[in-house]
């Protein structure tokens, strides 16, 4: 345990493959909000608390 | 047998405190569980004087098709905390300014001030937040709340955590975390409680009946997964006994202090912004009944938003033990979370295009937009002040007190008042608020108070800052710490009197809310009188 779970081993994998990880899935998320089709979707998303009570 | 469950299990609750009083190894133990006990006796009694054997009819039909009975009460729960988490703040204010106002022990400063701070965040803030939840995530699903009775338990369940915090403070319990102060026994309660909230909220997601998950309940969704992670991991502690108050934390030394702040500034972000802007996302809408301005950016708001303000904790930390690069990553986090913030602020003002002149006849649109004004200036007030340059001006001063209201009063309170103002009639089938002039009121004491006491923080927290920084020519420091403190005198009195304000037009919502759920209706002139008859043509 001691030998994978120690402080360089957590702080290295934080910032190499634990960044990589979430700056991929958040321009992925930005891709997909932008993608082709994207705005009718969206705009049928705004519309869901105004169809009724 | 109606309330079955619940007699069973607070029967053995009452009990169980009981025992613990009994074998209680420290006295304020004990008598926190006598709290306990007699409060939970008194909720037996209620119950079983409202129980019937008969069997369990069909459910109350709501006419709504939504499960609304627990939200009525959050919108009560709401008030009730506000004005005591209100009234605690100006008492506290006064004590600030006048010392003799201290009454040893259980009234002094030490102990009303987590008072006031839990009751403001948890109970009001909190009680907003389950009960505008419950009510968007069921009308944007457009399926009633999962799990029966569980919606219940987490409304009282959360009252009785509420009423276990505010009075073991003043009984001294504390673990001296800051917003974290209920020791570990109040904190499991607190866990089992947020659990049910997960699911209850999760359930009504997945039996929804719309396909897609509206914006709203992202947000609130955020909040409620990121607080659990966050009270768990800052309230690891070990008791001393199980039977008394004392725990010691898991962490020990700057570990300890960077969890604390880890856990201070994302119930910041996540508490009192995501959750709310959730809020702002359904009611800023259905209130200028147009759709959100753009809801592409509100999804890149939310991703940028949670990726970001879970790293900015360790501003708080500026200039102590915490490893430098790590202050420099705090700092550099906040000063980021301006694109998301302003991206957020734009989205629900720009809302109102094409609609701006309700804001002339509809006050509880523009205590929404004032929330939304006051959500931009903290936002950009709080990346600044996390700048290191700023910040050892800044720090442990009132300048970060004027900053937290002006989040908390500005933006928390104003978009709760609005949303319950706009929920209460809805609840409870009315046409219509008893007055909206008296909203207007509202509105413009609330706003005085929060300029007030805002203004009068940045000029005491500024001279506080230089006070504490001047040096003669010889190298000493000019003033000595009372000095600087005798010199805040008219500062804390004009700050009470701005929180005094404040809870001046709560007292006024408090009275019109309740003529509302009466069914009473105020005749009054409409605000910008009315519209002129038109005139056929000649």
């Amino acid at each position: 345990m001691e030998r994978f779970f120690n402080y360089d081993t957590m702080r290295a994998f934080a910032d190499s493959w634990g960044l990589l990880f979430l700056m991929i899935f958040f321009i992925g998320v930005v891709l997909f909000v932008f993608r082709p089709g994207g705005r009718k979707a969206a705009e049928r998303a705004a519309q869901i608390p105004l169809k009724d009570d | 047998m109606r309330h079955g469950t619940a007699i069973a299990g607070i029967g053995i609750m009452t009990f169980l405190a009981l025992v613990a009083a009994a074998f209680a190894r420290d006295a304020q133990f004990a008598a926190h569980m006598w709290v306990l006990f007699f409060v939970l006796l008194g909720s037996a009694v209620v119950l079983l004087r409202n129980t019937s054997f008969s069997p369990a009819g069909p459910a109350v039909d709501e006419r709504s098709g939504y499960m609304d009975g627990p939200i009525r009460y959050g919108a009560i729960a709401t008030l009730f905390w506000g004005i005591a988490g209100f009234l605690v703040g100006v008492v506290v204010a006064l004590q600030l300014a006048f010392p003799d106002l201290n009454i040893e022990p259980w009234l002094s400063f030490g102990r009303l001030r987590p008072l006031h701070t839990s009751a403001v965040v948890f109970a009001f803030g909190g009680n907003a937040l389950i009960a505008s939840s419950f009510y968007v995530v069921q009308r944007t699903c457009r399926a009633r709340l999962f799990g029966g009775d569980l919606a219940w338990f987490v409304f009282w369940g959360y009252q009785l955590f509420i009423v276990m915090a505010a009075t073991g403070y003043l009984l001294g319990i504390t673990q001296s975390r800051e917003y974290a102060e209920p020791e570990w026994y109040v904190d499991l309660w607190l866990t089992i409680v947020w659990v049910a909230y997960l699911v209850v909220f999760l359930g009504t997601i997945f039996k929804r009946k719309e396909p897609h998950i509206y914006v709203a309940n992202w947000f609130y969704l955020s909040f409620i997964v990121t607080i659990a992670m966050l009270h768990v991991v800052n309230n690891l502690a070990i008791p001393v006994s199980f039977f008394g108050s004392k725990s010691y934390s898991a962490f020990a030394g700057v570990q300890d202090a960077l969890t604390q702040w880890w856990y201070g500034h994302n119930a910041v972000g996540f508490f009192l912004t995501a959750g709310f802007l959730g809020m702002m996302y359904y009611f800023v809408p259905k209130q200028v009944n147009r759709p959100v301005y753009s809801y592409r950016l509100s999804i890149i708001h939310f991703w940028a938003l949670i990726f970001l303000y879970i790293w900015a904790g360790p501003h708080h930390l500026h200039y102590t033990a915490l490893p430098d690069w790590a202050q420099t990553l705090g700092m550099v986090f906040s000063i980021m979370l301006w694109m998301p913030s302003w991206g957020g602020m734009i989205n629900g003002l720009m809302t109102l295009s094409g609609a701006w002149d309700k804001l002339r006849t509809d006050p509880v649109l523009r205590l929404m937009v004032l929330a939304i004004a006051f959500y931009g200036m903290s936002t950009f007030e709080g990346p600044m002040m996390s700048i290191k340059a700023v910040n050892s001006l800044s720090h442990y001063t009132d300048w970060t007190i004027g900053h937290v209201h002006s989040g908390a009063l500005g933006w928390v309170g104003m978009i709760s008042f609005a949303a319950v103002y706009y929920m209460v009639p809805k609840l409870w089938y009315r046409e219509r608020l008893y007055s909206l002039r008296l909203v207007t009121w509202h509105f413009w004491l609330a706003t005085l108070g929060i300029v007030v006491y805002a203004a009068v923080m940045w000029v005491s927290g500024i001279q506080q800052g230089l006070m504490w920084r001047e040096y003669d020519d010889q190298g000493f420091l000019v003033y000595s710490f009372a000095e600087s403190v005798a010199a805040m005198f008219p500062y804390y009195v004009v700050r009470a009197m701005g929180g005094a304000l404040y809870l001046a037009g709560a007292l006024v919502m408090v009275w019109n809310i309740t003529m509302t759920i009466l069914g009473h209706q105020r005749e009054e002139a409409p605000i910008g009188g009315a519209a002129p008859a038109l005139q056929p043509a000649e």
